[in-house]
């Protein structure tokens, strides 16, 4: 069963992701993304990370891609120009490098040290009385091992938020 | 069972439409989605190898990630809105007066 | 005891270095104090050297000082020291005197000439290298002399360096000088490598283990590569064409260092070398071939030359020629006692010429001179005595040294060399009768006496000075009348009167037992070319001969002095009885006579077989083909690929964000691939 779902996720993640490169409003790529976003967070809860699942739909699709939509709506932005050529660095350059990796990582990952023999999730997940990705015992992680980077981006996000103040502010 | 490369191999196809979006579109915040993506492609990565070491410092970090990539998001965000501002357009061929 | 010979060199160098620094600033009189003071110093403790001299016993001669360490290489080292025995001590005489004499003439001569203090230093300097060269005590001092002589002598061929001809001339002797010292360097090399020092004592003590080379071995080669670099010093074939370009200079610079001093170092070299010289027939052999031909070929351009300072340094050639057949037939003594006389004989030539030349306001060309015995009677009577004496004829000194060496050049056994000697001692009569009539007698040629002020011929500088100086030399005729021949001024006519005085006793030591003598000066020298002979000394020992050839050896001289009167009256006749003559004559010899007239074109051969070569690869290949084309190019090259490949990696710097967004994933690509390979490997 685990497959299934994960097989029906795996493919709405992918179909969500190749929508965004597809359309050509950002608000449509917006919303496919929040999709992907949405069958990751299933994902993570069959891989037993509760606790980051939760956090990914509160942070990630709740914070992160409300502001992208505010800010498409806010500078109204239309639909993308068709401009008569693209970059071509981009185009020649990239296409060809994104493929060759792809190759190279599907290959790797496909026929190298028995990857594809060990599987995750189903019965192990479901030992003890503590399950493997409940709050406490990530929080008993964070909050101790992690405690410098936890204060550490804690500072990051203030900074970041009186950055974003800083830039987005009108001139007066 | 879900073999571990299953996740593995989801993970790099989004990390490549994260990058194909990168370099294709033209919009600047379509394309900051598309890093995004990428991120994003790397959490379940990171989450997977996780479940299969039962090693919960993957989760920690994938927790980091997000919130920098909050933070990231945020400030990305502002910048695009001054350039806005600026140039008139979102459009990044535009955005080109560095151009020689 | 040691005698201090150290004092000798330096004197006339710190004469030299006061004079050449601080020069500019003094008066007239100052630059004299130094520069004459100092030569005359140098003279006097000479002549006090000389005298204690003769009081060494003979196991201290020579006389060997050593002062310092010079260089140090290995096993080789060098030092400064001074080897006094005969030789260098007539050598030492015979600079720092004659040196002397010609430095007070010089005072009268330069006496309106810019640069006054610049022309002494350079003496001075001069006579410091000169006698370095004469006392080292090894051939590695003496081969700083040697240079050193080069240089002065370039210094003063070009004194007046703003003309062109004097410039080029410098540039032509010490060049040539080069090409000579090259092969005594190589000279110098062997004797390093086989003998491991140039101490002339440890050589030639060295030498004695050595046989007589039958066939060209070591010792010829040292030999004849000693005789390459003489022949470069002294003039002889083919290294001899620096001279008669050297009379750009000065006159008493000529008189100097082209008569009586520098040239004979090449001499005085081969006679130091006799012990090298005498095991090898072959090299002693090519030193009296080179001299003999020299002398008659030198001789045979003298005649036909035109200006009077020309004559003399073909026939100061001619004379060194004498000079080396003398050493080149085992008789060293000979050689040097010609040397002895020459400088006399020829040091008063030039000066009479530079007084000639002086009094006629800078008129070098005999043809614009004669009947000069009437205005100029000291001068005349100073330069006849040097006339009769070049000639050979007795009493005076040159007729006892140039006999010396045809007779001992008949009995070693070169008769046909001999011969050639005589046929030069004629030509030598003839010439130089033929500049004694054209000069002295017959009607006056130059411009009339009222416009003869300001005829300024080749030896003047005039050609590249200032206005001012041109005004100081008008001022100079102007208060002696309109440039009437004159006779010089007293300073320059007592130099000549006591070198006259020379040329007449000068000989009077070197009288042979044939005459009545007892060849004193043979004497003298001997024990210097014994000392490290081979073995079964033969020939060199002493002009004694038998009672039966004494009549031989009073007939060649009677045969000698009978050359001299042929050349004398035929001089008498083409040039004083029938002077139409030579003109017609030369319309009759035609191409050969210009032929002649042209130094037989050496020059011009030696321009095109060596120089214009050179200059061409100069100039193609080591100029356009190299230092354009590998030097400049490979640093401009390098530059213009910088260029280019910083505009090369420009590009990736476009300002547009699409392709930096592609730039981007092409480098984390390859981490990607570096990363999956270190892995996988």
């Amino acid at each position: 069963m685990h497959l299934a779902l994960f097989l029906i996720f795996a493919a709405l993640c992918v179909g969500a992701a190749i929508n965004l490169l597809v359309q050509k409003h950002p608000i449509n790529s917006a919303l496919s993304l929040i999709v992907v976003m949405g069958s990751l967070a299933l994902l993570y809860l069959l891989l037993g990370a509760e606790f980051v699942a939760a956090v990914q739909v509160i942070v990630y699709a709740g914070a992160i891609m409300v502001l992208f939509v505010f800010v498409i709506m806010l500078l109204n932005a239309g639909e993308e120009e068709v401009l008569p050529h693209s970059s071509r660095v981009a185009i020649s350059l990239g296409i060809p490098s994104l493929v060759v990796g792809l190759t190279i990582g599907v290959w790797v990952i496909g026929h190298y040290a028995g990857l594809d023999r060990i599987a995750i999730g189903g019965p192990q997940v479901q030992h003890g009385t503590e399950s493997f990705g409940a709050p406490n015992p990530v929080a008993h992680l964070l909050f101790r091992d992690f405690v410098l980077p936890f204060e550490v981006t804690s500072i990051l996000v203030l900074i970041a938020i009186l950055g974003a103040v800083v830039l987005a502010r009108r001139e007066e | 069972m879900v073999p571990l490369s299953y996740y593995l191999v989801l993970s790099a196809v989004l990390f490549a439409c994260g990058v194909a979006g990168f370099l294709i579109k033209r919009n600047i915040i379509t394309i900051f989605m598309a890093i995004e993506l990428m991120l994003n492609a790397v959490n379940l990565a990171f989450v997977a190898f996780a479940a299969e070491w039962r090693a919960l410092s993957g989760h920690v970090f994938v927790f980091f990630v997000m919130v920098v990539a909050a933070a990231e998001a945020a400030v990305g965000l502002a910048i695009i809105i001054s350039v806005f501002r600026t140039r008139e357009t979102l459009n990044v061929d535009r955005i080109n007066l560095l151009k020689l | 005891m040691s005698l201090h010979l150290w004092i000798i060199p330096l004197l006339p160098l710190a004469g030299a270095a006061i004079n050449g620094l601080l020069g500019k600033r003094f008066p007239k009189t100052v630059v004299n104090l130094f520069a004459l003071g100092s030569t005359a110093a140098a003279f006097v403790y000479a002549l006090w050297v000389a005298t204690q001299f003769v009081g060494l016993p003979a196991d201290q001669i020579p006389h060997i000082e050593r002062y310092a360490t010079w260089v140090t290489g290995g096993t080789f080292s060098a030092e400064y020291g001074t080897y006094l025995d005969q030789l260098s001590l007539v050598m030492l005489l015979i600079v720092t005197g004659v040196g002397f004499l010609i430095h007070v003439y010089s005072v009268g001569y330069m006496e309106h000439e810019g640069g006054y203090y610049r022309y002494f230093a350079y003496l001075n300097l001069f006579m410091f290298f000169m006698l370095t060269l004469v006392l080292a005590n090894n051939y590695l001092l003496m081969f700083v002399g040697w240079e050193g002589v080069g240089l002065a002598s370039y210094l003063l061929i070009g004194f007046w360096f703003l003309k062109e001809s004097a410039a080029n001339a410098g540039k032509k002797a010490f060049i040539t000088n080069r090409v000579g010292d090259f092969g005594f360097l190589i000279a110098l090399f062997l004797l390093i490598k086989h003998f491991g020092t140039l101490q002339y004592d440890a050589v030639f003590k060295a030498l004695a283990a050595y046989p007589v080379e039958a066939s060209a071995g070591l010792l010829t080669a040292i030999g004849l590569l000693m005789m390459v670099g003489a022949s470069g010093k002294s003039a002889q074939i083919p290294l001899y064409v620096w001279l008669p370009d050297a009379m750009e200079g000065p006159t008493p610079v000529s008189a100097l260092i082209h008569a009586a001093t520098m040239v004979t170092a090449g001499v005085y070299m081969v006679a130091r070398s006799s012990a090298v010289f005498d095991r090898s027939p072959i090299a002693l052999a090519t030193v009296a071939i080179i001299g003999t031909l020299t002398a008659i070929f030198a001789a045979s351009i003298g005649i036909l030359q035109t200006d009077i300072k020309k004559v003399l340094a073909y026939s100061t050639i001619s004379q060194l020629g004498y000079m080396f057949m003398g050493c080149g037939v085992a008789a060293y003594g000979a050689g040097i006692f010609h040397l002895m006389t020459h400088a006399f004989f020829k040091a008063l030539l030039f000066l009479s010429a530079g007084a000639i030349i002086h009094g006629l306001g800078g008129e070098q060309d005999m043809r614009h001179m004669g009947g000069l015995r009437k205005y100029m009677p000291y001068t005349f009577w100073c330069m006849s005595v040097a006339t009769f004496t070049i000639a050979g004829f007795p009493p005076l000194a040159a007729f006892f040294s140039k006999d010396e060496i045809l007779w001992r050049t008949w009995t070693s056994g070169n008769q046909a060399l001999w011969l050639i000697g005589l046929i030069t001692g004629a030509m030598t009569s003839f010439y130089m009768f033929r500049l004694w009539f054209l000069t002295f007698f017959g009607d006056y040629r130059g411009p009339h006496p009222e416009t003869a002020g300001h005829a300024h011929g080749a030896d003047g500088p005039h050609a590249g000075h200032t206005a001012a100086l041109h005004d100081a030399h008008a001022a100079h005729s102007s208060d002696h009348g309109q440039g009437v021949p004159h006779e010089s001024p007293r300073i320059m006519v007592v130099p000549l009167m006591i070198l006259a005085v020379l040329s007449v006793v000068g000989g009077w030591v070197g009288i042979p037992p044939a005459l009545g003598g007892s060849n004193h000066f043979d004497h003298f020298l001997e024990p210097v070319f014994l000392r490290y002979s081979p073995a079964p000394a033969k020939a060199p020992a002493g002009a004694e001969a038998h009672p039966k050839e004494t009549g031989t050896e009073l007939a060649f001289m009677a045969i000698s002095v009978a050359a001299a009167a042929i050349g004398f009256l035929g001089a008498w006749f083409l040039y004083y009885k029938r002077t139409d003559l030579p003109a017609k004559l030369a319309r009759r010899a035609g191409g050969l006579y210009t032929f002649v007239l042209d130094k037989y074109k050496v020059d011009e051969f030696y321009n095109a077989v060596f120089i214009q070569p050179i200059v061409m690869i100069a100039t193609n290949i080591l100029w356009k083909g190299i230092d354009v084309t590998v030097i400049d190019g490979a640093v401009d090259e390098s530059a213009v690929g910088a260029q280019d490949v910083s505009d090369g990696v420009r590009q990736m710097q476009s300002g547009n964000i699409r392709s930096y967004a592609g730039w981007v994933a092409l480098g984390a690509a390859a981490v990607i691939g570096f990363m999956v390979w270190t892995a996988v490997r």
